[in-house]
């Protein structure tokens, strides 16, 4: 839609036309702030924590433990140097052998979320497919934070 | 010859101050919409761009994604 509003404004005598062809999808999964009625509504992006733990492939799996037990969390994202989301850690692969490395270790490609998608929507989400949490990324998957269920049922009202 | 730009683009381009259109309908655009765009739907361009846009400023349109 947008090429064809460019074209049709360039005919109208308009000089200088642009299109952004992602377009808002593509702003909104960046975690790029908006306006209207829904900018006022709690997100993904609001509610994932940002300070969860983060580990790298190469690691081994006890240290990393260590570390996340340390922080107070159960769980860790395991990224890449570009933080692109590879892994995840939960409780059951944490407790696995400590010298696996976490590479070995991690449940590869998990589902991940944009911070644009409401909280409400989340909450549904979270209980039809009994998540305990879930990375939220942008468009290139890069991490932004993990959404944890508690705060997603919790901050989301009951229907 | 319009051009096809990128999130960075965008940004580059409003900071050099380009107008920013929306041109989706007007329900799409009220729930979320770029900071500072406006809304020309699509098939109200004819009538409207003329008197809603300057013509000395660089334009971006764009819509939900590319479909």
């Amino acid at each position: 839609m947008s090429p064809r509003a460019a074209w049709r404004l360039e005919s109208l005598g308009f000089a200088e036309v642009h299109y952004y062809v992602a377009g808002k999808l593509d702003w909104m999964a960046a975690g790029l702030p908006t306006e209207g009625t829904n900018a006022r509504l709690s997100r993904a992006g609001d509610v994932a924590r940002r300070d969860v733990p983060i580990c790298g492939l190469k690691e081994r799996l006890g240290a990393v433990k260590d570390r996340v037990d340390g922080e107070g969390w159960d769980a860790a994202v395991v990224v890449n140097d570009e933080r692109v989301v590879l892994g995840l850690l939960r409780a059951k692969e944490l407790a696995g052998d400590p010298e696996l490395t976490i590479e070995q270790a991690m449940r590869p490609g998990p589902s991940t979320f944009r911070p644009f998608v409401a909280i409400a929507e989340m909450a549904r989400f979270f209980v039809d497919h009994d998540l305990a949490s879930s990375p939220v990324t942008t468009s290139d998957g890069r991490l932004v934070g993990l959404l944890l269920r508690r705060d997603v049922v919790g901050e989301s009202p009951p229907e | 010859m319009p051009t096809q730009i990128d999130r960075e683009g965008v940004r580059r381009l409003l900071d050099a101050g380009a107008q920013l259109v929306e041109v989706l309908p007007s329900s799409e655009y009220a729930e979320d919409h770029l900071p500072g765009a406006v809304n020309i739907p699509l098939r109200e361009i004819d009538r409207r761009a003329g008197a809603e846009l300057h013509r000395d400023r660089p334009i971006i349109v764009y819509c939900w994604d590319a479909a």
